[in-house]
């Protein structure tokens, strides 16, 4: 598409490469602050993360010192059943974190009556109360409470459960001292509500839709805002359900008690997020924080956004401006524009545009102006010499009309003389010119013909062709000789010849009863003759010397005798130098070859015209250089 | 499928026992083996599906658990049919109590241990000097057996209703259901390639689980009406092997109303499981019989323990009631 006005190609242009630098600009500086925000929110995830963690710690290492304390206290030796339930007594009541507390011997280990023996203090709804734990139908051997911390021979924090709400029971074994080594005795089962644990995380507020979660040591999810998961899902049964390999490896990795960054779909909300995790060394437990990525940059998001409103209403600033600037410029360009329409319709006096501005467009409107005037001026002067020039063509039209008009020109020019026959044409140059030829019977019987070239052409030439043709056909109406013709001429002509112009001149006069021609020439071309049936030939002729810059030259006459059909050419130098395009002469070798071709048979009428036909021909397209002119005269 | 559903009905519908009890419908009672779970989807599906009420039954599913054994209920009067495995059906027969196997619906036993290969654990006799978990009762028969067998000395530490023990590294092996605490232990962060499985009927020691069993009574006073519950059942297990969705949709709203975790993965898996115990090599023929070879088995493994003194005879213990009329 051609883009028509230079107002939108400046738009165009200028906008376009603008929205480019600015796009290039905020997608670099977008990707730049979100680095520097990865590295940030990295930073505060795991100090977040590490806070929350060390809350909990410090929850649990209170509940662990209460119950490590206790076992401590009962590898001290026996201790009896009233002691150890005022001991649960007084720990559960003094310890607000714990829900209660129990000691759960090992089978008859308390009293070896007893398979069961387990002392349990509960704060329950309705106050503390002491339970016997052990029976039938509960069997605590096989717990996790019991017999985790039993295997292992270690203090454990147990999974947690539910039982209304959420548990998790600090387990500690107690050993006695015997002879054969340290021997089991029991398990001292700190339970706590986790509630705590649950208002902990849930307090861990991540911007809007951030959250933070826990899960245990198998990967159960412990604490989640979505509740539905909490004890029900595992973080790999999530993944299973999501088919999701790589949560299941960052599972592993929690559950390893591994830390890191990582990306991660939320749980609530399956938004794209990255997720901090890191352990709670103590129960093995797992934090994680999650930060929504929408969240993380949109700030930045923020910030690009209004970068780019501000970018966009730069560019339409800069639109309106190019706009403003381009119509300026566009404005006196197009009413020069206009004005140049209009005075080229011819309308010289269009109103140009008031441009006062110095720039190039001032210039340019300046400079049309001036133009404008000169062109004003100069078709005024072109108007004057056209009318000039338009009369002296007139009147040249009319010098035209009267020279051809003094020519003889009706042929044939003797219809009842049978002995001879005589054509002749000139073609001037221009309108007017040097050339001519006549001819006219003397008296009855002779014929005089004369064919003169004046140097120059135009005006001149031809009213120094008048005089002369005047003036050799009144001396050759006298009767002279062809050479007194001549002289007499020369005389007349250079008598005030101020402008030393001169003619060449060739005459004859043919007795037509006879066929003898008498003939002088005064530098003329000589003539072309066929006599006896042979082709033409050059005649052979005094030189002489050209009418006009000399008086009293001598000319002398010759003779020649025409038989039956023999013929006499006569030309002037138009034709034998006629030019072509390359400035060849048409030369007299082709003026012979031509009429030689012809032969003597054609009328004369006919070979005149195939002459100039073939000179024609010959020059081509090139202009016309010197008037043509040809005589033929045949003697029957 | 729907054609084969629509079949069994007009079949169930026919049938005269059904016919001649068409005025209403009969009244039965059964109790699973436990909480509502996929084990048990195939009598769920059964009963939301209508099947049941199409073979002329009005059937109450009684609520499963530790508090209700299968067998007291059924020795009470409680319950008409429920859920038994097979070596205690057994062992409850040889002491007199008159039940009678009707339908066996798990063919393979899913009892298995599963040890942590980075334990060192590969094959049976690595299991020497190990901890051992195993469950009480009659769940311990096919592991004693298992490691006499292969001449294993472990050392046995009982095991509770979790796998945290094991999952703590308190213990080596673990006695463990497949389409239960093995999941347990792929969901808690295990890959299955990092576990050792050893399945007792890969190991001579196929003890069938599940059957439906009823009081001799009740097959005399109404062999009809235990006939329609076995094929109706059958008919439900084999819907909600075909529509897993649907059934995992019933099995996990049964479960969320007993208010038992519900975990649709597990309950995925429990079920894909149940297809592979109930229908190994998927014989269809072989749905709902017990085969003697592990009647045999299991009564000999009985005897040889000296829980029982003499097996009862295997017609009068099997009455796969699903081909009479």
């Amino acid at each position: 598409m051609k883009i028509r006005s230079l107002a939108v190609k400046f738009i165009l242009y200028v906008s376009g490469c603008c929205v480019v630098i600015l796009l290039a600009i905020i997608g670099f500086n977008y990707r730049f602050s979100e680095g520097i925000i990865m590295a940030k929110i990295r930073e505060n995830a795991e100090n977040l993360a590490l806070r929350t963690v060390n809350k909990i710690e410090i929850e649990l290492a209170s509940v662990k010192k209460t119950a490590d304390t206790v076992a401590d206290y009962l590898e001290e030796g026996a201790v009896s059943k009233e002691r150890i339930e005022r001991l649960l007594k007084l720990v559960v009541v003094n310890n607000k974190e714990l829900y209660g507390m129990g000691i759960a011997f090992e089978p008859y280990a308390f009293d070896p009556k007893s398979l069961y023996f387990c002392p349990y203090y509960a704060k329950e709804k309705s106050g503390l109360v002491l339970y016997n734990l052990g029976a039938e139908a509960y069997r605590y051997f096989t717990l996790d409470w019991y017999q985790i911390p039993r295997e292992l021979g270690r203090a454990v924090w147990t999974e947690p459960y539910f039982d209304d709400v959420l548990m998790a029971s600090y387990s500690v074994p107690f050993y006695q001292a015997s002879a054969q080594g340290r021997k089991l005795k029991g398990i001292v089962n700190a339970d706590i509500s986790l509630q705590w644990l649950t208002d902990i995380v849930s307090s861990v507020k991540i911007f809007k839709t951030g959250d933070a979660y826990l899960i245990s040591r198998n990967g159960m999810i412990i604490t989640h805002p979505l509740k539905e998961l909490i004890m029900n899902e595992t973080v790999f049964s999530v993944a299973e359900s999501r088919n999701d390999p790589a949560l299941r490896e960052i599972g592993r990795r929690m559950v390893r008690g591994e830390s890191g960054f990582v990306p991660f779909t939320s749980l609530a909300r399956n938004k794209k997020s990255w997720m901090y995790y890191a352990p709670v060394p103590s129960t093995g437990w797992t934090l994680a924080v999650v930060f929504p990525q929408d969240e993380l940059f949109e700030d930045i998001r923020r910030q690009t956004a209004l970068t780019g409103a501000m970018a966009g209403a730069g560019i339409i600033f800069l639109v309106l401006v190019i706009a403003l600037l381009a119509h300026s410029i566009t404005k006196p360009l197009r009413l020069i524009s206009r004005a140049a329409h209009s005075i080229g319709e011819g309308n010289f006096d269009a109103k140009l545009p008031a441009v006062d501005s110095a720039d190039e467009v001032g210039r340019l409107s300046r400079a049309f102006g001036n133009m404008q005037s000169a062109l004003k001026e100069y078709i005024k002067r072109l108007t004057e010499t056209t009318a000039a020039k338009e009369r002296i063509e007139s009147e040249l039209k009319i010098a035209h009309e009267i020279q051809t008009g003094i020519l003889p020109r009706i042929f044939p020019a003797f219809p009842d003389r049978k002995e001879f026959d005589i054509y002749a044409m000139m073609e001037p140059a221009k309108e007017v010119g040097g050339d001519f030829y006549d001819f006219c019977l003397i008296d009855e019987k002779r014929l005089f013909f004369v064919m003169g070239d004046v140097s120059g052409k135009g005006v001149p030439a031809a009213l120094f062709m008048m005089i002369t043709k005047t003036l050799l056909k009144n001396e050759a109406l006298q009767g002279l000789a062809a050479h007194e013709i001549l002289y007499k001429v020369n005389n007349i002509l250079a008598l005030d010849n101020t402008a030393t112009m001169f003619a060449t001149v060739f005459c004859g006069i043919l007795d037509t009863a006879t066929g003898e021609v008498e003939f002088a020439n005064a530098g003329h071309n000589p003539p072309l003759v066929s006599l006896d049936g042979r082709p033409f030939e050059f005649l052979t002729v005094d030189k002489g010397f050209v009418l006009g810059p000399m008086q009293n030259f001598k000319f002398t006459s010759r003779k020649l005798n025409l038989g039956h059909g023999d013929t006499i050419f006569l030309y002037t130098d138009g034709v034998t130098e006629a030019m072509d395009p390359e400035k060849r002469l048409f030369s007299e070798q082709r003026l012979q070859d031509a009429l030689s071709r012809l032969g003597r048979d054609k009328y004369l009428v006919e070979m005149i015209r195939t002459v100039r036909e073939e000179v024609s021909v010959f020059v081509r397209n090139a202009p016309q250089s010197d008037d043509i002119t040809m005589l033929i005269l045949r003697f029957n | 499928m729907f054609l084969r559903i629509f079949c069994l009905l007009i079949t169930l519908s026919f049938c005269p026992a059904v016919s001649a009890e068409q005025a209403q419908l009969k009244k039965v009672s059964f109790i699973p083996l436990w909480k509502p779970q996929a084990q048990f989807a195939g009598y769920y599906v059964a009963y939301e599906k209508g099947l049941y009420k199409a073979a002329g039954l009005d059937v109450t599913i009684l609520e499963g658990g530790p508090e209700n054994p299968p067998e007291e209920m059924l020795a009470a009067g409680t319950a008409d049919f429920g859920v038994m495995w097979l070596s205690p059906a057994l062992r409850r027969r040889a002491e007199g109590m008159k039940i009678v196997n009707i339908s066996q619906i798990v063919q393979r036993s899913a009892l298995m241990l599963v040890a942590r290969k980075s334990s060192g654990i590969l094959k049976p006799q690595d299991m020497a000097g190990k901890k051992v978990s195993l469950w009480e009762g009659d769940l311990q028969l096919q592991p004693q057996a298992f490691l006499r067998d292969n001449g294993v000395q472990a050392q046995i530490v009982p095991q509770g209703y979790t796998v945290n023990l094991f999952l703590m590294g308190g213990v080596d092996v673990i006695s463990a259901m497949w389409y239960n605490e093995y999941h347990t232990l792929l969901n808690a962060g295990f890959n299955s390639d990092e576990l050792s499985t050893f399945f007792f009927s890969d190991y001579g020691l196929n003890f069938p689980e599940d059957g439906i069993y009823c009081r001799e009574e009740t097959l005399r006073d109404a062999p009809q009406a235990a006939a329609a519950f076995v094929r109706a059942s059958l008919a439900g297990w084999r819907y909600a092997f075909e529509h897993p969705d649907e059934t995992l949709d019933i099995v996990l709203r049964y479960m969320q109303t007993a208010h038992v975790p519900a975990n649709r993965v597990h309950q995925r898996w429990m079920l894909e499981r149940m297809k592979d115990l109930i229908l190994p090599g998927n014989d269809a023929a072989a749905l709902g019989r017990l085969n003697q070879n592990d009647y045999l088995r299991v009564s000999g493994e009985l005897a040889r323990k000296g829980l029982i003194k003499a097996a009862p005879a295997f017609d009068s213990f099997s009455i796969p009631v699903q081909d009479e009329p």
